[in-house]
């Protein structure tokens, strides 16, 4: 049995991790609940964010907390414009045409980091980076625990801007009623391209944070994508809370599982619990049921 | 009458008799022994996964017609053939390599394309001598035109160990406990096994492995399998690594502020690499690879390395060092059998390199001598510590540029 110092500190690493995750989570989430689009350029597009961040601090020394701004900014941006340009002509097109859709645009996403940043591995080096908070035994990772701050904040101001401003109440009602939204008159289509704006801008912040813990090659995205898809199926597709707890608990299951079992297996577990989840609650753990 | 365009009958006649008595000629090597230029087939995966280090070799490649013009006086010819990290790539390059009139092959760095290329070489009868390939098996077949300028799997491991035991020596410092972490990959794998199985016998290594941990080389996040290895309390980490889980690893030390007596690989690459140094700056210091290295105070390593620098300008040897060493090597044992066999015929030339005996070397080791199964025996892994930004030789002593720095400077016991 390993020392109860070594498990909390486990623990508390694998839980600021899954935060981070749980944010990358959020926007694919986000998008599906309302647009029902499946975003399978989720994680090329947080890879994009990472080399945007590490962009930003080659040339003005900027930090990636800073970086948030533009590249949120950007990100909200390029992603209105391509759910208003690309992906509303496939709205109501057989799922694998959508499905090829956006496989081609992580492809090409990838290829094109390739040809500007080549194979080696980025990352930013700020001054924090290598330090820890110390409590008894416990170490808090710096860049981690702003990283993981950084994820709760966004994901309350989004959760507070669907609750709370008109904006975000039409796009529930949008989610939540299709076809009546429309007959009170709302404008869908510039409302599902404002909910794949938040969703880029939400997984451009979780991007601006990843490269604090994560190299960043261009290849990182397809294994973001498969992650984020086994968090927020098993959170519940659709759901914000769902998102979030699902990170943090695959964060936090992952760690263990290097801590008890092989650490080089700790992978397996996460899909290991997702199929748990598939079969005994298909919904999500905090899904609703269809 | 109107000529036509081409050949006429007699020209096609006459162009026909040669041909034909070329073709008669050529399996007594007739044809072929009039060569005066070696064309040397270069196989190297300078794309795919390892193509950064395909690059790195294909530089000791394009300086070797320079410098073995200069010192054999003979003529090369390199045939540059990229087997994009893959071994059916490889396979298929090799054969048109040969079709194209390769006299002879080098490369691959890598053990599976280097089983896939001796075979076509062992077919096709074309010497085929290997620059960089580790795995055991390769020389292990019988084959009579397959070389290899490399240790085996085996003796990196009995090299690397040994230069541990030889390093606390010279220090005179006597650790008791290890914790080993190894890439969970084939190469990592096949470490464990050699370490696991050579440790009980090397009575001159006076600690023993508390723990071992292996990891996933593409994992990006190495905070578990550390906070165990620190958990292990052990007085220094044993390491076989790759670049990018090294950097991620030794970052992670530092959060956790772990800091053992030092970090030592038996024989990976990943720490003595520009990039490990580029990327952590002053905590790449005193990590410690044994690993095969060049020779820094040879006469053959100044020639190479001024060579090395007239054409890589912006670039650092001691970065490139054994790729280089090694790849050159393999071109000049091709080279040194071409001038004394004076033949480009296979068979003779793959006699003249069986015969190889060459004493100036780049690389670390005893001459290049093949054994009767085509092994080089006797090349020799350095203790590489990284100082100022640099993996600086600092055993064997006969080659050292500097004194080793063990325990790294911060341990606490």
């Amino acid at each position: 049995m390993p020392a109860p110092d070594l498990i909390a500190n486990v623990v508390v690493a694998g839980l600021l991790t899954g935060l981070v995750y749980g944010l990358m989570a959020l926007g694919l989430s986000v998008i599906f609940g309302v647009v029902r689009v499946v975003n399978f350029a989720h994680g090329e597009m947080m890879t994009i964010a990472m080399y945007c961040a590490v962009a930003l601090f080659g040339a003005f020394r900027l930090d990636p907390f800073l970086s948030v701004i533009p590249v949120a900014a950007v990100f909200f941006g390029v992603g209105y414009a391509m759910q208003a340009g690309l992906i509303n002509p496939f709205i109501t097109r057989p799922e694998h045409s959508q499905f090829m859709l956006l496989v081609a645009v992580a492809i090409i996403m990838v290829n094109v980091l390739l040809m500007i940043f080549g194979p080696s591995a980025l990352n930013v080096q700020v001054d924090y980076q290598l330090e820890s908070f110390e409590l008894g035994p416990v170490l808090f990772d710096k860049a981690r625990v702003f990283a993981a701050g950084m994820a709760l904040v966004t994901s309350a101001g989004l959760f507070l801007f669907f609750k709370y401003t008109p904006t975000g109440k039409a796009i529930r009602a949008c989610a939540d009623n299709n076809l009546g939204a429309k007959v009170v008159g709302l404008d869908v289509k510039h409302l599902y391209a404002l909910t794949f704006g938040l969703g880029s801008a939400c997984v451009a912040v979780a991007g601006c944070m990843m490269i604090l813990l994560v190299d960043v090659v261009p290849t990182l995205g397809p294994g973001y994508t498969l992650l984020a898809f086994v968090i927020v199926i098993i959170g519940g597709l659709g759901s914000m809370p769902g998102a979030l707890f699902g990170g943090v608990l695959i964060g936090v299951s992952e760690a263990l599982a290097g801590l008890f079992f092989a650490p080089s297996a700790k992978s397996m577990f996460g899909f290991a619990l997702l199929i748990v989840v598939l079969l005994f609650r298909p919904q999500g753990l905090l899904g609703r049921k269809p | 009458m109107t000529q036509r365009p081409g050949f006429n009958r007699r020209q096609f006649n006459a162009a026909l008799a040669a041909s034909g008595t070329l073709a008669a000629l050529s399996p007594f090597g007739i044809a072929r022994a009039q060569a005066t230029k070696l064309k040397v087939g270069v196989l190297l995966p300078r794309s795919g996964f390892q193509g950064f280090i395909g690059q790195s070799c294909q530089k000791g490649a394009d300086l070797a017609p320079g410098v073995i013009k200069q010192l054999l006086g003979v003529d090369i010819e390199l045939m540059n053939a990229d087997t994009e990290t893959n071994v059916d790539t490889a396979r298929t390059r090799a054969e048109r390599l040969i079709q194209e009139g390769a006299h002879v092959l080098v490369g691959p760095f890598d053990s599976g394309a280097a089983s896939a290329i001796a075979q076509v070489a062992e077919q096709r009868g074309v010497p085929f001598v290997i620059n960089i390939a580790a795995a055991p098996p390769i020389t292990e077949q019988g084959y009579k035109f397959v070389f290899r300028n490399f240790p085996t799997a085996i003796d990196l491991t009995r090299n690397g160990l040994s230069l541990i035991g030889d390093l606390f020596r010279e220090t005179k410092v006597a650790p008791r406990t290890a914790v080993f972490m190894h890439v969970n990959d084939t190469f990592g794998q096949a470490m464990f096994k050699g370490i696991s199985a050579m440790m009980p016998g090397l009575t001159n290594l006076p600690f023993k492995v508390v723990d071992t941990i292996s990891y996933d080389p593409a994992a990006k996040d190495l905070t578990v399998e550390v906070s165990k290895a620190k958990a292990a309390n052990a007085d220094f980490l044993m390491l076989v690594c790759r670049l990018n889980d090294s950097i991620i690893l030794r970052r992670e030390m530092v959060k956790q502020r772990w800091n053992p007596m030092g970090v030592i690989s038996p024989g990976s690459p990943g720490m003595y690499e520009e990039q490990f140094s580029k990327a952590l700056g002053k905590l790449a210091d005193y990590c410690i690879s044994n690993a095969p290295w060049f020779n820094p105070k040879t006469d053959m390593t100044k020639v190479v390395s001024a060579a090395f620098k007239k054409q890589n300008a912006k670039e650092e040897f001691v970065f490139h060092g054994t790729n280089v060493a090694y790849t050159f090597e393999s071109i000049l044992i091709a080279a040194d059998a071409f001038k004394r066999a004076r033949s480009t015929d296979p068979k003779v030339l793959a006699d003249a390199i069986r015969q190889t005996n060459i004493v100036d070397r780049v690389a670390l080791g005893g001459p290049i001598k093949f054994n009767a199964k085509g092994q080089v025996e006797g090349n020799l892994s350095a203790c590489a510590q990284n100082l100022n930004g640099r993996p600086t030789v600092v055993l064997p002593l006969s080659a050292a540029e500097a004194r080793p720095v063990f325990p790294m400077p911060g341990y606490k016991a």
